[in-house]
Protein backbone atom coordinates (compact mmCIF):
# COMPACT_ATOMS: atom_id res chain seq x y z
CA UNK A 1 0.00 0.00 0.00
CA UNK A 2 2.73 2.52 1.10
CA UNK A 3 4.63 2.53 -2.42
CA UNK A 4 1.12 3.29 -3.91
CA UNK A 5 -1.36 5.10 -2.05
CA UNK A 6 -1.00 8.50 -2.07
CA UNK A 7 -1.72 9.71 1.57
CA UNK A 8 -4.29 12.56 1.64
CA UNK A 9 -2.88 15.62 2.93
CA UNK A 10 -4.04 17.04 6.33
CA UNK A 11 -6.42 20.04 6.09
CA UNK A 12 -5.84 21.22 9.38
CA UNK A 13 -7.50 24.10 11.65
CA UNK A 14 -6.13 26.09 14.55
CA UNK A 15 -6.78 23.51 16.95
CA UNK A 16 -4.83 20.82 15.50
CA UNK A 17 -2.20 22.90 14.01
CA UNK A 18 0.39 22.59 16.63
CA UNK A 19 0.12 18.44 15.95
CA UNK A 20 1.29 18.96 12.13
CA UNK A 21 3.68 21.28 12.60
CA UNK A 22 5.04 18.73 14.98
CA UNK A 23 4.90 15.33 12.84
CA UNK A 24 6.81 17.45 10.26
CA UNK A 25 10.30 17.85 12.77
CA UNK A 26 9.12 14.20 13.14
CA UNK A 27 7.95 13.94 16.61
CA UNK A 28 3.96 12.84 17.45
CA UNK A 29 2.57 14.90 20.04
CA UNK A 30 -0.75 13.98 22.32
CA UNK A 31 -2.84 16.34 24.69
CA UNK A 32 -2.56 15.65 28.53
CA UNK A 33 -5.53 17.68 30.80
CA UNK A 34 -3.54 19.64 33.91
CA UNK A 35 -6.85 19.05 35.64
CA UNK A 36 -8.05 15.70 35.75
CA UNK A 37 -4.40 14.21 34.53
CA UNK A 38 -5.49 12.20 31.73
CA UNK A 39 -4.01 11.90 28.25
CA UNK A 40 -5.92 12.04 24.89
CA UNK A 41 -6.13 11.69 20.77
CA UNK A 42 -6.47 13.03 19.12
CA UNK A 43 -5.71 16.34 20.37
CA UNK A 44 -8.69 18.65 21.62
CA UNK A 45 -8.59 22.18 23.13
CA UNK A 46 -11.44 20.98 26.13
CA UNK A 47 -10.52 17.91 27.85
CA UNK A 48 -13.05 15.20 26.67
CA UNK A 49 -13.14 13.53 30.22
CA UNK A 50 -13.50 16.61 32.47
CA UNK A 51 -14.33 19.49 29.73
CA UNK A 52 -11.24 21.42 31.66
CA UNK A 53 -9.58 23.78 29.04
CA UNK A 54 -6.47 23.40 30.82
CA UNK A 55 -5.42 21.30 28.34
CA UNK A 56 -1.08 21.09 27.41
CA UNK A 57 0.66 19.87 24.24
CA UNK A 58 2.65 16.71 25.13
CA UNK A 59 5.15 14.67 23.36
CA UNK A 60 4.29 11.21 22.58
CA UNK A 61 7.78 8.69 23.18
CA UNK A 62 6.06 7.20 20.10
CA UNK A 63 6.17 3.89 21.49
CA UNK A 64 2.97 1.37 22.25
CA UNK A 65 1.39 -2.27 21.83
CA UNK A 66 -0.89 -3.05 19.31
CA UNK A 67 -4.27 -3.48 20.63
CA UNK A 68 -5.92 -5.12 17.49
CA UNK A 69 -5.60 -4.86 13.32
CA UNK A 70 -7.24 -6.38 10.72
CA UNK A 71 -5.28 -7.00 7.28
CA UNK A 72 -7.24 -6.05 4.09
CA UNK A 73 -6.77 -8.52 2.32
CA UNK A 74 -7.51 -6.70 -1.58
CA UNK A 75 -7.32 -2.86 -2.02
CA UNK A 76 -6.71 -0.97 -5.31
CA UNK A 77 -3.56 -0.37 -3.75
CA UNK A 78 -3.21 -3.90 -2.09
CA UNK A 79 -2.95 -5.29 1.00
CA UNK A 80 -2.61 -3.17 3.91
CA UNK A 81 -3.01 -3.79 8.01
CA UNK A 82 -4.66 -1.66 9.93
CA UNK A 83 -5.41 -1.25 13.57
CA UNK A 84 -5.13 0.40 16.86
CA UNK A 85 -2.15 1.11 18.81
CA UNK A 86 -2.17 1.83 22.56
CA UNK A 87 0.82 4.33 23.35
CA UNK A 88 3.00 4.37 26.38
CA UNK A 89 1.56 7.53 27.69
CA UNK A 90 -2.39 5.89 27.68
CA UNK A 91 -4.73 6.86 24.79
CA UNK A 92 -4.84 4.50 21.97
CA UNK A 93 -4.85 5.54 18.15
CA UNK A 94 -5.80 4.38 14.81
CA UNK A 95 -2.99 3.36 12.36
CA UNK A 96 -1.60 1.26 9.68
CA UNK A 97 1.35 -1.01 10.21
CA UNK A 98 4.23 -0.41 7.52
CA UNK A 99 7.39 -1.81 6.72
CA UNK A 100 7.14 -5.40 7.98
CA UNK A 101 5.70 -8.38 6.50
CA UNK A 102 1.93 -8.00 7.44
CA UNK A 103 1.61 -11.82 8.31
CA UNK A 104 3.50 -11.94 11.46
CA UNK A 105 1.13 -8.83 13.04
CA UNK A 106 0.07 -10.33 16.66
CA UNK A 107 -1.90 -8.32 19.92
CA UNK A 108 0.42 -7.02 22.06
CA UNK A 109 3.25 -6.56 19.71
CA UNK A 110 5.46 -3.54 20.47
CA UNK A 111 5.63 -0.81 17.91
CA UNK A 112 6.99 2.88 17.23
CA UNK A 113 5.77 5.23 14.97
CA UNK A 114 7.21 6.03 11.62
CA UNK A 115 6.30 8.95 9.64
CA UNK A 116 5.20 9.08 5.60
CA UNK A 117 4.95 12.09 3.67
CA UNK A 118 1.70 13.74 2.23
CA UNK A 119 1.83 16.83 -0.38
CA UNK A 120 1.23 18.91 3.06
CA UNK A 121 2.40 17.23 6.67
CA UNK A 122 3.45 13.93 7.36
CA UNK A 123 1.07 11.74 9.17
CA UNK A 124 2.09 9.27 11.74
CA UNK A 125 1.95 5.31 10.93
CA UNK A 126 3.95 2.32 13.49
CA UNK A 127 6.05 -0.37 12.99
CA UNK A 128 6.72 -3.37 14.87
CA UNK A 129 10.04 -2.80 16.97
CA UNK B 1 -8.88 2.96 35.60
CA UNK B 2 -10.19 6.65 36.63
CA UNK B 3 -13.86 7.24 36.36
CA UNK B 4 -13.27 9.79 33.38
CA UNK B 5 -16.29 8.66 31.41
CA UNK B 6 -19.42 8.63 33.18
CA UNK B 7 -21.83 6.27 31.30
CA UNK B 8 -18.62 4.24 30.42
CA UNK B 9 -18.03 1.71 32.67
CA UNK B 10 -14.80 -0.96 32.64
CA UNK B 11 -15.82 -3.90 30.67
CA UNK B 12 -15.00 -6.17 34.06
CA UNK B 13 -17.37 -3.93 36.19
CA UNK B 14 -20.09 -3.75 33.16
CA UNK B 15 -22.88 -4.89 34.70
CA UNK B 16 -22.95 -3.32 38.08
CA UNK B 17 -22.08 -0.01 36.63
CA UNK B 18 -24.78 -0.12 34.33
CA UNK B 19 -26.81 3.15 36.04
CA UNK B 20 -29.79 2.99 34.69
CA UNK B 21 -32.49 6.03 34.79
CA UNK B 22 -35.02 6.61 37.85
CA UNK B 23 -38.05 5.73 35.62
CA UNK B 24 -36.16 2.43 35.10
CA UNK B 25 -37.49 1.35 39.14
CA UNK B 26 -40.92 2.38 38.18
CA UNK B 27 -41.13 0.01 35.03
CA UNK B 28 -39.86 -2.91 37.26
CA UNK B 29 -42.93 -2.58 39.22
CA UNK B 30 -45.10 -1.82 36.31
CA UNK B 31 -43.63 -5.15 34.95
CA UNK B 32 -46.58 -7.38 33.07
CA UNK B 33 -49.16 -4.40 33.51
CA UNK B 34 -51.42 -3.62 30.07
CA UNK B 35 -50.54 -0.12 30.55
CA UNK B 36 -48.90 2.84 32.42
CA UNK B 37 -50.44 5.78 34.15
CA UNK B 38 -51.39 9.27 32.28
CA UNK B 39 -48.75 10.78 33.85
CA UNK B 40 -45.73 8.42 33.59
CA UNK B 41 -42.48 9.57 31.42
CA UNK B 42 -42.40 6.18 29.19
CA UNK B 43 -43.33 5.78 25.71
CA UNK B 44 -44.24 2.24 26.71
CA UNK B 45 -47.16 1.35 24.80
CA UNK B 46 -47.41 4.26 23.12
CA UNK B 47 -46.77 3.21 19.25
CA UNK B 48 -48.20 0.62 17.71
CA UNK B 49 -46.82 -0.39 14.02
CA UNK B 50 -49.34 -0.05 11.86
CA UNK B 51 -47.70 -1.07 8.63
CA UNK B 52 -44.83 -2.91 7.47
CA UNK B 53 -43.26 -3.10 3.79
CA UNK B 54 -39.82 -4.28 2.17
CA UNK B 55 -38.97 -3.26 -1.38
CA UNK B 56 -39.25 -7.02 -2.93
CA UNK B 57 -36.01 -5.65 -5.39
CA UNK B 58 -32.48 -5.95 -4.48
CA UNK B 59 -30.94 -5.11 -7.76
CA UNK B 60 -33.09 -1.90 -9.01
CA UNK B 61 -30.39 -0.11 -12.08
CA UNK B 62 -34.25 1.26 -13.45
CA UNK B 63 -35.34 3.08 -10.74
CA UNK B 64 -34.19 6.48 -8.91
CA UNK B 65 -33.56 6.61 -5.22
CA UNK B 66 -36.62 9.10 -4.85
CA UNK B 67 -38.93 6.37 -6.46
CA UNK B 68 -37.70 3.80 -4.22
CA UNK B 69 -38.92 6.13 -1.22
CA UNK B 70 -42.12 6.47 -3.30
CA UNK B 71 -43.10 2.94 -3.79
CA UNK B 72 -41.75 1.95 -0.55
CA UNK B 73 -44.35 5.15 1.47
CA UNK B 74 -47.29 3.52 -1.20
CA UNK B 75 -46.47 0.19 -0.21
CA UNK B 76 -46.46 0.64 3.30
CA UNK B 77 -49.87 2.77 3.41
CA UNK B 78 -51.47 -0.28 1.80
CA UNK B 79 -50.26 -2.76 3.96
CA UNK B 80 -51.34 -0.07 6.98
CA UNK B 81 -54.86 0.77 5.37
CA UNK B 82 -54.26 4.24 5.18
CA UNK B 83 -53.50 7.07 2.45
CA UNK B 84 -50.84 9.37 2.20
CA UNK B 85 -53.45 12.10 3.44
CA UNK B 86 -53.08 10.47 6.76
CA UNK B 87 -49.59 11.26 7.02
CA UNK B 88 -49.00 13.88 9.94
CA UNK B 89 -45.25 13.01 10.85
CA UNK B 90 -42.31 11.86 8.66
CA UNK B 91 -38.84 10.14 9.63
CA UNK B 92 -36.01 9.75 7.70
CA UNK B 93 -32.19 9.65 7.60
CA UNK B 94 -29.44 9.93 5.45
CA UNK B 95 -30.00 7.89 2.25
CA UNK B 96 -32.92 10.12 1.43
CA UNK B 97 -31.94 12.50 -1.04
CA UNK B 98 -31.79 16.17 0.05
CA UNK B 99 -32.95 15.14 3.89
CA UNK B 100 -36.24 15.48 4.76
CA UNK B 101 -37.33 18.96 2.98
CA UNK B 102 -36.62 17.28 -0.46
CA UNK B 103 -37.82 14.68 0.58
CA UNK B 104 -41.08 15.37 1.92
CA UNK B 105 -41.64 17.66 -0.94
CA UNK B 106 -40.97 14.85 -3.76
CA UNK B 107 -43.68 13.01 -1.85
CA UNK B 108 -45.78 15.59 -1.70
CA UNK B 109 -45.91 14.93 2.20
CA UNK B 110 -47.84 17.70 4.53
CA UNK B 111 -46.88 17.03 7.99
CA UNK B 112 -46.48 18.43 11.46
CA UNK B 113 -43.76 16.55 12.80
CA UNK B 114 -40.32 15.62 11.27
CA UNK B 115 -36.81 14.04 12.31
CA UNK B 116 -33.71 13.53 9.97
CA UNK B 117 -31.78 11.84 12.47
CA UNK B 118 -29.05 10.24 11.15
CA UNK B 119 -26.95 6.96 13.18
CA UNK B 120 -26.55 4.99 10.10
CA UNK B 121 -27.92 1.50 9.65
CA UNK B 122 -30.06 1.97 12.84
CA UNK B 123 -31.10 5.51 12.22
CA UNK B 124 -34.90 3.58 11.72
CA UNK B 125 -35.01 1.67 15.36
CA UNK B 126 -33.85 5.16 16.38
CA UNK B 127 -36.80 6.60 14.39
CA UNK B 128 -39.18 4.43 16.21
CA UNK B 129 -38.38 5.46 19.18
CA UNK B 130 -38.25 9.15 18.35
CA UNK B 131 -41.36 8.14 16.62
CA UNK B 132 -43.25 6.94 20.08
CA UNK B 133 -42.14 10.08 21.80
CA UNK B 134 -44.13 11.69 19.41
CA UNK B 135 -46.97 9.84 19.05
CA UNK B 136 -47.21 9.92 23.11
CA UNK B 137 -46.71 13.78 23.09
CA UNK B 138 -49.25 14.62 20.92
CA UNK B 139 -46.91 15.97 17.77
CA UNK B 140 -48.49 13.80 15.53
CA UNK B 141 -50.70 10.58 14.74
CA UNK B 142 -49.27 8.65 11.94
CA UNK B 143 -45.98 8.61 11.55
CA UNK B 144 -44.16 7.30 7.75
CA UNK B 145 -40.46 6.00 8.45
CA UNK B 146 -38.46 5.23 5.05
CA UNK B 147 -35.43 3.88 4.10
CA UNK B 148 -34.39 3.27 0.45
CA UNK B 149 -30.87 3.41 -1.87
CA UNK B 150 -29.06 1.75 -4.63
CA UNK B 151 -25.62 1.07 -3.20
CA UNK B 152 -25.32 -1.66 -6.56
CA UNK B 153 -26.22 0.78 -9.55
CA UNK B 154 -26.19 4.22 -8.09
CA UNK B 155 -24.10 6.49 -6.31
CA UNK B 156 -23.27 6.14 -2.45
CA UNK B 157 -23.49 9.55 -0.46
CA UNK B 158 -19.74 9.89 1.35
CA UNK B 159 -19.64 9.38 5.11
CA UNK B 160 -20.02 12.62 6.90
CA UNK B 161 -16.40 13.47 8.30
CA UNK B 162 -16.04 14.83 11.75
CA UNK B 163 -13.12 16.53 13.81
CA UNK B 164 -10.94 13.26 13.78
CA UNK B 165 -11.02 13.14 9.74
CA UNK B 166 -7.37 14.37 9.13
CA UNK B 167 -6.42 11.67 12.25
CA UNK B 168 -8.49 9.00 10.87
CA UNK B 169 -8.81 9.02 7.03
CA UNK B 170 -5.49 7.81 6.05
CA UNK B 171 -5.65 4.27 7.27
CA UNK B 172 -8.23 2.62 4.52
CA UNK B 173 -11.03 2.10 7.49
CA UNK B 174 -13.22 0.36 5.68
CA UNK B 175 -16.27 -1.64 7.10
CA UNK B 176 -14.92 -4.92 6.57
CA UNK B 177 -11.69 -3.90 8.26
CA UNK B 178 -13.23 -2.18 11.52
CA UNK B 179 -15.09 -4.77 12.17
CA UNK B 180 -12.27 -7.29 11.60
CA UNK B 181 -10.68 -5.37 14.07
CA UNK B 182 -13.23 -6.01 16.56
CA UNK B 183 -13.60 -9.78 15.63
CA UNK B 184 -9.62 -9.78 15.99
CA UNK B 185 -9.87 -8.62 19.94
CA UNK B 186 -13.06 -10.38 20.63
CA UNK B 187 -11.18 -14.26 19.58
CA UNK B 188 -8.04 -12.75 21.76
CA UNK B 189 -9.93 -12.25 24.82
CA UNK B 190 -12.17 -14.90 24.71
CA UNK B 191 -10.95 -17.49 22.00
CA UNK B 192 -14.05 -16.90 20.07
CA UNK B 193 -13.15 -19.01 16.92
CA UNK B 194 -14.14 -18.95 12.82
CA UNK B 195 -16.33 -21.93 13.53
CA UNK B 196 -18.50 -20.11 15.74
CA UNK B 197 -18.62 -16.66 13.60
CA UNK B 198 -19.62 -19.38 10.68
CA UNK B 199 -22.31 -20.92 12.44
CA UNK B 200 -24.35 -17.75 12.14
CA UNK B 201 -24.06 -17.40 8.61
CA UNK B 202 -25.24 -20.65 8.50
CA UNK B 203 -28.67 -19.99 10.55
CA UNK B 204 -29.31 -17.09 8.47
CA UNK B 205 -29.04 -19.23 5.30
CA UNK B 206 -30.84 -21.96 6.64
CA UNK B 207 -34.05 -19.18 7.27
CA UNK B 208 -33.38 -17.48 3.78
CA UNK B 209 -34.06 -20.64 1.68
CA UNK B 210 -37.64 -20.25 2.19
CA UNK B 211 -37.25 -16.52 1.43
CA UNK B 212 -37.83 -16.41 -2.14
CA UNK B 213 -36.32 -12.36 -2.39
CA UNK B 214 -33.69 -13.17 -0.68
CA UNK B 215 -30.40 -12.31 -2.58
CA UNK B 216 -28.13 -15.62 -0.96
CA UNK B 217 -30.73 -18.77 -0.89
CA UNK B 218 -28.64 -21.23 -0.91
CA UNK B 219 -27.87 -23.38 2.40
CA UNK B 220 -24.30 -23.05 3.28
CA UNK B 221 -21.85 -25.03 5.60
CA UNK B 222 -19.61 -23.60 8.78
CA UNK B 223 -16.65 -25.14 5.98
CA UNK B 224 -18.15 -23.61 3.20
CA UNK B 225 -17.89 -19.85 5.06
CA UNK B 226 -14.66 -20.92 6.25
CA UNK B 227 -13.18 -21.81 2.47
CA UNK B 228 -14.33 -18.54 1.62
CA UNK B 229 -12.16 -15.76 0.62
CA UNK B 230 -10.19 -14.14 3.86
CA UNK B 231 -11.32 -10.28 3.39
CA UNK B 232 -10.42 -8.83 6.30
CA UNK B 233 -8.75 -11.28 8.97
CA UNK B 234 -10.00 -12.31 10.60
CA UNK B 235 -13.69 -12.11 8.23
CA UNK B 236 -14.15 -14.18 5.56
CA UNK B 237 -16.63 -13.36 2.49
CA UNK B 238 -19.38 -15.21 3.92
CA UNK B 239 -18.62 -13.41 7.19
CA UNK B 240 -20.38 -10.16 5.77
CA UNK B 241 -23.48 -8.95 4.45
CA UNK B 242 -25.13 -8.90 0.95
CA UNK B 243 -25.06 -5.52 -0.66
CA UNK B 244 -28.00 -4.87 -2.09
CA UNK B 245 -30.24 -2.01 -3.51
CA UNK B 246 -34.19 -1.52 -2.28
CA UNK B 247 -35.20 -0.50 0.93
CA UNK B 248 -38.48 -0.81 3.55
CA UNK B 249 -40.56 1.59 5.49
CA UNK B 250 -42.66 1.51 8.21
CA UNK B 251 -46.31 3.23 9.78
CA UNK B 252 -46.16 3.89 13.30
CA UNK B 253 -49.13 5.28 14.98
CA UNK B 254 -51.35 5.48 18.36
CA UNK B 255 -53.41 2.97 19.64
CA UNK B 256 -56.80 4.55 18.76
CA UNK B 257 -55.83 4.72 15.13
CA UNK B 258 -53.69 1.21 15.44
CA UNK B 259 -57.01 -0.83 16.61
CA UNK B 260 -59.52 1.10 13.84
CA UNK B 261 -57.03 -0.89 11.48
CA UNK B 262 -57.13 -4.53 10.06
CA UNK B 263 -53.86 -5.74 10.80
CA UNK B 264 -53.05 -7.81 13.96
CA UNK B 265 -51.87 -4.99 16.85
CA UNK B 266 -48.25 -4.78 17.09
CA UNK B 267 -46.99 -1.99 19.90
CA UNK B 268 -43.70 -1.26 20.91
CA UNK B 269 -43.20 -1.44 25.03
CA UNK B 270 -39.85 -0.83 25.35
CA UNK B 271 -37.00 1.42 23.38
CA UNK B 272 -33.38 2.80 24.01
CA UNK B 273 -30.06 4.47 21.97
CA UNK B 274 -27.02 4.75 22.65
CA UNK B 275 -23.64 6.53 21.37
CA UNK B 276 -20.40 5.05 21.68
CA UNK B 277 -16.28 5.98 20.16
CA UNK B 278 -12.90 5.84 20.74
CA UNK B 279 -13.84 9.39 23.24
CA UNK B 280 -9.83 10.55 23.04
CA UNK B 281 -8.35 6.81 22.83
CA UNK B 282 -9.05 6.42 26.52
CA UNK B 283 -9.47 2.78 27.41
CA UNK B 284 -10.30 1.32 24.29
CA UNK B 285 -12.19 -1.57 24.30
CA UNK B 286 -13.73 -2.83 21.01
CA UNK B 287 -15.08 -6.39 22.57
CA UNK B 288 -18.81 -4.40 23.48
CA UNK B 289 -20.35 -2.03 21.58
CA UNK B 290 -22.99 0.91 22.59
CA UNK B 291 -25.92 -2.31 22.90
CA UNK B 292 -25.12 -2.46 26.07
CA UNK B 293 -26.30 0.40 27.09
CA UNK B 294 -29.56 0.89 24.53
CA UNK B 295 -30.74 -2.92 24.86
CA UNK B 296 -30.86 -2.10 29.10
CA UNK B 297 -32.79 1.22 28.17
CA UNK B 298 -35.13 -1.14 26.04
CA UNK B 299 -35.40 -4.00 28.62
CA UNK B 300 -35.97 -2.20 31.87
CA UNK B 301 -38.90 -0.27 29.90
CA UNK B 302 -40.65 -2.83 28.61
CA UNK B 303 -40.31 -4.87 31.90
CA UNK B 304 -38.93 -8.36 30.32
CA UNK B 305 -35.64 -9.95 30.06
CA UNK B 306 -33.73 -11.43 27.40
CA UNK B 307 -34.82 -15.14 28.61
CA UNK B 308 -38.81 -13.79 28.08
CA UNK B 309 -38.19 -12.88 23.73
CA UNK B 310 -39.31 -15.73 21.65
CA UNK B 311 -37.61 -13.86 18.09
CA UNK B 312 -34.74 -11.54 17.94
CA UNK B 313 -33.76 -9.93 15.02
CA UNK B 314 -30.03 -8.35 15.10
CA UNK B 315 -28.50 -6.45 12.62
CA UNK B 316 -25.79 -8.82 10.72
CA UNK B 317 -23.35 -6.10 8.96
CA UNK B 318 -20.96 -9.27 10.00
CA UNK B 319 -21.08 -12.27 11.71
CA UNK B 320 -19.19 -10.48 14.54
CA UNK B 321 -21.89 -7.36 14.81
CA UNK B 322 -24.38 -10.67 15.89
CA UNK B 323 -21.88 -11.89 18.07
CA UNK B 324 -21.11 -9.06 20.23
CA UNK B 325 -25.14 -8.03 19.96
CA UNK B 326 -26.47 -10.77 21.58
CA UNK B 327 -23.26 -10.81 24.25
CA UNK B 328 -24.60 -6.69 25.06
CA UNK B 329 -28.13 -7.34 24.92
CA UNK B 330 -28.00 -10.10 27.82
CA UNK B 331 -29.01 -13.07 25.82
CA UNK B 332 -25.08 -14.74 27.06
CA UNK B 333 -22.33 -13.27 29.08
CA UNK B 334 -19.83 -11.04 27.29
CA UNK B 335 -17.25 -13.57 25.91
CA UNK B 336 -19.47 -16.79 25.53
CA UNK B 337 -21.53 -15.55 22.37
CA UNK B 338 -19.33 -17.95 20.22
CA UNK B 339 -20.58 -20.62 21.99
CA UNK B 340 -24.34 -19.35 22.21
CA UNK B 341 -24.59 -18.91 18.30
CA UNK B 342 -22.52 -22.44 17.72
CA UNK B 343 -24.34 -26.07 16.47
CA UNK B 344 -27.57 -23.90 15.08
CA UNK B 345 -28.81 -22.25 18.51
CA UNK B 346 -29.88 -19.31 16.33
CA UNK B 347 -32.17 -21.38 13.39
CA UNK B 348 -35.37 -21.39 13.65
CA UNK B 349 -37.26 -24.74 15.15
CA UNK B 350 -33.96 -26.27 16.11
CA UNK B 351 -32.24 -23.43 18.22
CA UNK B 352 -33.39 -21.65 21.34
CA UNK B 353 -33.20 -17.99 19.60
CA UNK B 354 -34.85 -17.66 16.54
CA UNK B 355 -33.02 -14.75 14.52
CA UNK B 356 -33.53 -12.86 11.21
CA UNK B 357 -36.06 -15.49 10.29
CA UNK B 358 -35.91 -13.36 6.67
CA UNK B 359 -32.06 -14.77 5.97
CA UNK B 360 -31.19 -11.11 7.19
CA UNK B 361 -28.89 -8.81 5.92
CA UNK B 362 -26.11 -11.52 5.50
CA UNK B 363 -28.48 -13.61 2.87
CA UNK B 364 -31.73 -11.80 1.96
CA UNK B 365 -31.60 -8.06 2.33
CA UNK B 366 -29.11 -5.10 3.32
CA UNK B 367 -30.88 -2.18 1.67
CA UNK B 368 -28.24 0.81 1.30
CA UNK B 369 -26.05 -0.75 3.85
CA UNK B 370 -28.71 0.21 6.55
CA UNK B 371 -29.84 -3.02 8.27
CA UNK B 372 -32.34 -1.53 10.79
CA UNK B 373 -35.54 -1.49 8.50
CA UNK B 374 -35.26 -4.89 7.55
CA UNK B 375 -35.02 -5.67 11.34
CA UNK B 376 -37.99 -4.01 12.10
CA UNK B 377 -39.99 -5.38 9.16
CA UNK B 378 -39.15 -8.95 10.28
CA UNK B 379 -39.88 -8.73 14.06
CA UNK B 380 -42.87 -7.55 12.75
CA UNK B 381 -43.72 -10.32 10.62
CA UNK B 382 -43.18 -12.95 13.67
CA UNK B 383 -45.36 -11.19 15.77
CA UNK B 384 -48.70 -10.93 13.11
CA UNK B 385 -47.81 -14.45 12.28
CA UNK B 386 -46.83 -13.06 8.55
CA UNK B 387 -43.69 -14.84 8.27
CA UNK B 388 -42.79 -17.67 5.95
CA UNK B 389 -44.14 -20.94 7.55
CA UNK B 390 -40.95 -22.78 7.42
CA UNK B 391 -39.49 -20.22 10.35
CA UNK B 392 -42.54 -18.68 12.05
CA UNK B 393 -41.96 -19.17 15.63
CA UNK B 394 -45.29 -20.66 17.30
CA UNK B 395 -46.92 -18.42 19.47
CA UNK B 396 -44.26 -15.39 19.05
CA UNK B 397 -45.36 -12.69 21.14
CA UNK B 398 -43.01 -11.07 22.01
CA UNK B 399 -39.40 -9.84 19.94
CA UNK B 400 -36.43 -7.51 19.58
CA UNK B 401 -35.11 -5.56 17.08
CA UNK B 402 -31.77 -4.19 17.66
CA UNK B 403 -29.24 -2.88 15.27
CA UNK B 404 -26.10 -0.76 15.32
CA UNK B 405 -25.29 1.88 13.16
CA UNK B 406 -21.90 3.85 11.63
CA UNK B 407 -18.43 1.52 12.38
CA UNK B 408 -18.68 -0.96 15.24
CA UNK B 409 -14.57 0.00 16.17
CA UNK B 410 -14.78 3.06 15.81
CA UNK B 411 -17.81 5.83 16.41
CA UNK B 412 -21.25 4.19 16.38
CA UNK B 413 -24.63 4.03 17.26
CA UNK B 414 -26.74 1.34 18.49
CA UNK B 415 -31.16 1.18 19.06
CA UNK B 416 -32.77 -1.57 20.34
CA UNK B 417 -36.37 -1.88 20.81
CA UNK B 418 -39.22 -4.49 22.21
CA UNK B 419 -42.12 -5.29 20.46
CA UNK B 420 -45.48 -7.30 21.61
CA UNK B 421 -48.65 -8.81 19.86
CA UNK B 422 -51.49 -7.40 21.86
Amino acid sequence: MEKLLKYPKPQGNPETAHFWEQTANGKLTIKRCKACGEAHYFPRTICPFCFSDKTVWEESSGEGTIYTFSRMRKSAAGPYAIGYVTLKEGPSLLTNFVDCDLETLKIGQKVRVVFRATDGAPLPFFTPV
Amino acid sequence: MPPLQAGYPARRGLRNNRRLPRRSRQAKKLAGKETLAENELSIRGKAYIAGIFEHPTRHAPDKSTAQLHAEIAKGVLEDAGLTKADIDGYFCAGDAPGGVMAMADYLGLKVRHFDSTDTGGCSYIVHLGHAAEAIAAGKCQIALITLAGKPRTGVMPPRPAGAEADFEAAYGATTHNIYGMCAMRHMHEFGTTSEQLAWIKVAASHHAQHNPHAMLPDVVTVEDVLNSPMIADPLHRMDCCVVTDGGGGLIVTSEAIARSLKKPLVRMIGHGEALKGPRGGHSLDLTYSAGVWSGPQAFEEAGVTPKDIKYASIYDSFTITVLMQLEDLGFCKKGEGGKFVADGNLISGVGKLPFNTDGGGLCSNHPVNRGGMTKIIEAVRQLRGEAHPKVQVPNCNLAIAHGTGGLLGVRHAASTCILERV
